[in-house]
């Protein structure tokens, strides 16, 4: 039996759930890092 | 003096140590420097093992190469039940001493967890077919781990189903505290039942069933898993801190414009 695709679909899924969340914490951590700065800069100067 | 009251002062003191410890503000200040390197140990740990397990392990003498999904699949079940673990411990603290860090660990871990949870259960089933001529069986150990995937998706699903936020937070909390028995049920399943799954291959106090050149690359790989789980959920807890922040400044500036 070619075990082939079944180990490419493991490692496969795999790397596209870590890579993936790991994009998505990444952009939301980012977004609320540059949010949270934005708006302490404006309460600054007012 | 009464044990009683001993007890109480001693739960009173550790109460307050944790209570220090668990303010998000600090929280914020101690993890944050840290989320760089937890992040670049975790990309090369889990990349080694990952590519150790694939490319360089030998392979088993009766699975042959189908053996090497044991990389990913072992992993990744390792962390979904040490998360749902951690998901219980935080329900306790929360519904003990009420913290508010236990309550966003717990809202933050449930995403993560099922995703491990899931791809635990893919990378089985993708495992499970060229062994044992299925995708998937009604094992004791498969149907129990599916049971931790809708545990999961259920915390998930009641922090967010109520208007006000700490009512959803009861909730989900007594929920993972009451599924915390499943743990049990899934690392104990194999001896219990009579299971097509496999029993218990690694064991801590010395009788393990796997060679020392394919032990190698699980470890690393399950280290690299385990960082990933902590840099993803302490990542998501910091923006949760910054996202809630940014709100209150937000609503105390409408109030002062209204």
């Amino acid at each position: 039996m070619n075990f082939a695709p079944f180990i490419n679909g493991s490692y496969g899924v795999t790397l596209v759930f870590l890579l993936g969340l790991g994009g998505l914490t990444f952009a939301r951590y980012r977004r609320a890092v540059r949010r949270l700065r934005a708006v302490e800069t404006r309460e600054a100067a007012r | 003096m009464n044990e009683n009251v001993l007890n109480a002062g001693r739960t009173g003191a550790a109460g307050a140590w944790l209570h220090r410890f668990a303010n998000p503000g600090r929280f914020l200040r101690l993890v944050r420097p840290a989320l760089p390197w937890l992040a670049v140990f975790s990309i090369l740990i889990t990349g080694t093992g990952l590519v150790w397990g694939y490319g360089f392990a030998p392979a088993d003498w009766q699975q042959g190469d189908a053996s090497r999904i044991m990389y990913v699949h072992v992993p990744a079940a390792w962390v979904a039940m040490a998360g749902y673990a951690a998901l219980a411990g935080c329900s306790f603290f929360s519904i003990v001493w009420r913290h508010p860090l236990a309550d966003l660990a717990a809202e933050e871990i449930g995403p993560v967890g099922a995703g491990f949870t899931f791809v635990c259960l893919v990378t089985g089933s993708l495992w499970g077919k060229p062994m044992w001529g299925a995708y998937w069986v009604w094992d004791a150990r498969l149907t129990s781990v599916l049971v931790l995937f809708f545990l999961y998706l259920g915390h998930i699903a009641l922090i967010r189903a109520f208007d006000n936020p700490a009512h959803g937070h009861r909730a989900a909390a007594i929920l993972a505290l009451v599924g915390a028995i499943n743990l049990p049920i899934i690392v104990y399943s194999v001896q219990w039942w009579n299971t097509l799954h496999q029993g218990n291959t690694i064991s801590f106090t010395g009788n393990s069933k796997i060679y020392i050149t394919m032990l190698y690359p699980l470890l690393i790989a399950s280290v690299g898993f385990y960082l990933c789980f902590v840099t993803l959920v302490c990542a998501r807890m910091c923006a949760a801190i910054m996202e809630r922040r940014t709100r209150g400044l937000l609503l105390a500036a409408a109030d002062r414009g209204a």
